[in-house]
């Protein structure tokens, strides 16, 4: 067990408590001798203007993507999971609505900056169906980026809810659904007293991961916009990473550093709790 | 078995041991190891470099250089961290827009000391770099940035005269754009992701006509040469010269639009000359210096980005460091290593071989002779914060949600709480 807490003190507690103090000193690392400041760095950032916008577009991101990563990942799973479609084809579905999964974000940013390009195809295919008259700036307008980039993430991060809910829905006994059917129960019933009880907890607990993780994204924001156009889709991470390695203030970095991760952590607690009390209830 | 396990790492300890003790100074013969942190050994051809370094230790034998590299990303975040915590190599690589911050942190040293220790001639450095009086940088070698043309496209729309002042571009510009063609003048990349583009294609339009955007030192955006300047591109956009996306566009995005003969017209660095030409070997183009304001006949200030050199403030082996500085500064090392790097040189007397042997560089060093190196940024505080800022302000502006007017005003007043 002792080597186990040393690995966890050096690799988890000493970063997160040098993070912490970093955040109540004046400026570290390039100041040589910083003073402690208290509190002075998180009010400075509660009150930055591009820090509120970050936090609201950082949670419009977040939300929006686990709505439709659920919805079209519980959209997806049903079809795969249903019994009307040929085995054959449910195979190649499967593998090609996984695909998306398969590439790192910055394959992904690549891949989106090329499709949405002024020039690109998607723009292409919708003036050729009629559906817009002109090319359509989807990373360069201010009031478009937000949208454009929380649908990449959408198309990146559906598939895990699609392999988790598969394998949830794979997991109700056949005979709840045959009994239900003899009672009389449509479709629709089903699906909202027999499958949606079942996956509630898969769906809680992937959907509070994709929180932490939507809200600690970096790779994809930075290599598509840049924070940009102005600060239109300006998150935290890259206001975060700004602050450090643009404007070398590493001890307001921190501070926003400290604040993702008091969030994380909340929800996190809120995972652990929810699992334990579903421990106790035992299964569904 | 435990004792094989004892034996295994109490080996391996004791050889991690010896050979941190090693890695420093070997005491023995009395070679003294100096790192050498850069981004330049990955952008120039395999081993070339390191060829330069045999080279300065063949003719240095108690000193061994080991060279630190990596992508220009990172080296600036490395420089930051390593002068931190103790670990900066003793010569550093260096772009002029990172010198204030650097001095500032104490991480390099002023090189004044060591010039007048050791007789270096100071005047035959193209431009040192100074920050409150004192020299922290030499430009070892220099990427300037002028005009790059598209010849078949100016064949194409009936354009003979390569354009040399702003209505002479945008006249180029109208003729050269066609959207249902999607072509387009001129490439503007004001990505905030690389900020670059406002210091390459947005500011040289004021130092090509021998503005400025700094008075004494401090924010001057205000001055009717940038107001003019931001007017003329902002005019471009909204008559949909410049081809669209530039808010997410970045410069291997430009270089890419002018190599697929999407642009007619782009800003440069002559450092792309040769991959231009290996990524599309039928294109037809060329190079201009900037074009000026109507009416100016002065010097054109002409753009550049530079590899420098200076020292670390903590290295325990300053003399052998700058022994590495003064060598590559020298007119003979300078010349055999700008050849390679298709750059112009940090030595006033070195000559790079490419100019004779190529049309397009001797072009380029015909611009670089006949103007001066215009680079504002260089010094300054937080300079990619500042690029950064100002961006946010001309993407408002492009966007027709200010005037040039409130851009500039609420330019100044970020930059003047960075200063």
């Amino acid at each position: 067990m002792a080597p186990t807490y040393v690995l966890l003190a050096l690799l988890m507690v000493l970063p997160m408590v040098m993070v912490v103090r970093f955040a109540l000193m004046d400026n570290v690392i390039v100041n040589r001798d910083p003073v402690f400041v208290g509190a002075s760095n998180f009010l400075r950032l509660l009150g930055d203007r591009t820090f509120q916008i970050s936090l609201g577009n950082t949670l419009y991101f977040t939300v929006m993507s686990i709505a439709f990563h659920l919805l079209i990942g519980l959209a997806f799973a049903l079809l795969l999971n249903s019994s009307l479609i040929d085995p054959l084809l449910r195979g190649v579905l499967r593998a090609v609505y996984i695909v998306p999964w398969m590439f790192t974000a910055t394959i992904t940013a690549v891949i989106w900056r090329l499709l949405l390009n002024p020039v690109g195809i998607v723009n292409f295919t919708l003036q050729a169906l009629n559906i817009a008259a002109a090319n359509i700036e989807w990373f360069s307008s201010s009031t478009l980026a937000l949208h454009a980039l929380t649908f990449v993430n959408v198309w990146a991060g559906y598939p895990f809810y699609m392999v988790s809910l598969l394998a949830g829905m794979q997991g109700i006994p056949d005979e709840l659904y045959e009994a239900a059917k003899i009672d009389g129960a449509d479709n629709v019933q089903r699906f909202r007293h027999i499958t949606l009880p079942h996956l509630t907890p898969i769906i809680v607990s992937i959907a509070m991961l994709d929180f932490i993780w939507t809200m600690h994204l970096f790779p994809l924001v930075w290599m598509t916009t840049g924070g940009g156009p102005g600060r239109s889709t300006e998150m935290l991470a890259t206001f975060t990473y700004k602050l450090a390695f643009t404007t070398f203030d590493f001890s307001l970095a921190s501070a926003s550093a400290v604040i993702i991760l008091i969030v994380s952590i909340a929800v996190a607690l809120l995972y652990i709790r929810y699992q334990r009390a579903s421990d106790e209830r035992g299964a569904p | 078995m435990k004792r094989t396990i004892a034996a295994a790492l109490s080996v391996a300890f004791a050889c991690g041991v010896a050979w941190a003790g090693g890695s420093g100074e070997d005491s023995s013969d009395e070679v003294v190891t100096i790192e050498f942190i850069q981004w330049w050994e990955p952008e120039l051809p395999a081993g070339a470099f390191r060829a330069i370094m045999d080279d300065f230790e063949a003719r240095n034998p108690g000193i061994r250089v080991e060279l630190i590299s990596g992508p220009y990303a990172n080296t600036r975040d490395q420089i930051v961290t390593g002068a931190a915590t103790g670990t900066l190599s003793d010569v550093v690589g260096l772009d002029g827009a990172w010198v204030n911050d650097l001095a500032k942190q104490g991480a390099i040293a002023p090189l004044d000391g060591l010039i007048a220790e050791t007789g270096f001639d100071a005047a035959q450095v193209a431009d040192i770099i100074r920050v409150d009086g004192r020299s922290y940088m030499f430009p070892v070698a220099t990427f300037v940035y002028p005009i790059f043309v598209n010849l078949d496209l100016f064949d194409a729309a009936g354009i003979d005269a390569l354009p040399r002042t702003r209505s002479e571009f945008v006249a180029a510009a109208r003729r050269l754009t066609d959207p249902a063609a999607n072509r387009y003048g001129w490439v503007l990349p004001l990505s905030l992701q690389a900020p670059n583009g406002v210091q390459n294609d947005v500011m040289s339009w004021v130092w090509a006509s021998g503005g400025s955007m700094l008075d004494g030192g401090q924010p001057d955006l205000t001055n009717a040469d940038v107001v003019e300047a931001l007017a003329f591109i902002d005019a471009m956009y909204q008559e949909r010269l410049i081809s669209p996306g530039s808010f997410a566009k970045q410069e291997q995005d430009k270089v890419e639009e002018f190599v697929n003969g999407r642009v007619g017209m782009m800003v440069s660095t002559l450092a792309h000359i040769n991959m231009i030409r290996e990524r599309n070997p039928e294109l037809n183009f060329t190079i201009s210096d900037f074009p000026a304001a109507d009416g100016y006949s002065g010097p054109r200030g002409l753009p550049y980005a530079a590899w420098g050199i200076g020292v670390s403030a903590a290295s325990e082996h300053p003399e052998e460091a700058w022994r590495l500085v003064e060598y590559l500064m020298s007119s003979e090392v300078n010349s055999r290593l700008v050849s390679i790097a298709n750059a112009f040189p940090g030595n006033v007397n070195a000559t790079p071989d490419f100019v004779t042997g190529d049309e397009l560089f001797g072009r380029g060093f015909a611009i670089f002779q006949a103007g001066y190196l215009a680079n504002e940024f260089v010094g300054l505080p937080v300079a990619e914060e500042l690029m950064r800022l100002f961006g946010q302000e001309i993407q408002l502006l492009l966007d027709g949600e200010q005037t040039v007017e409130q851009t500039v005003s609420r330019a100044q007043r970020a930059w003047a709480a960075e200063f």
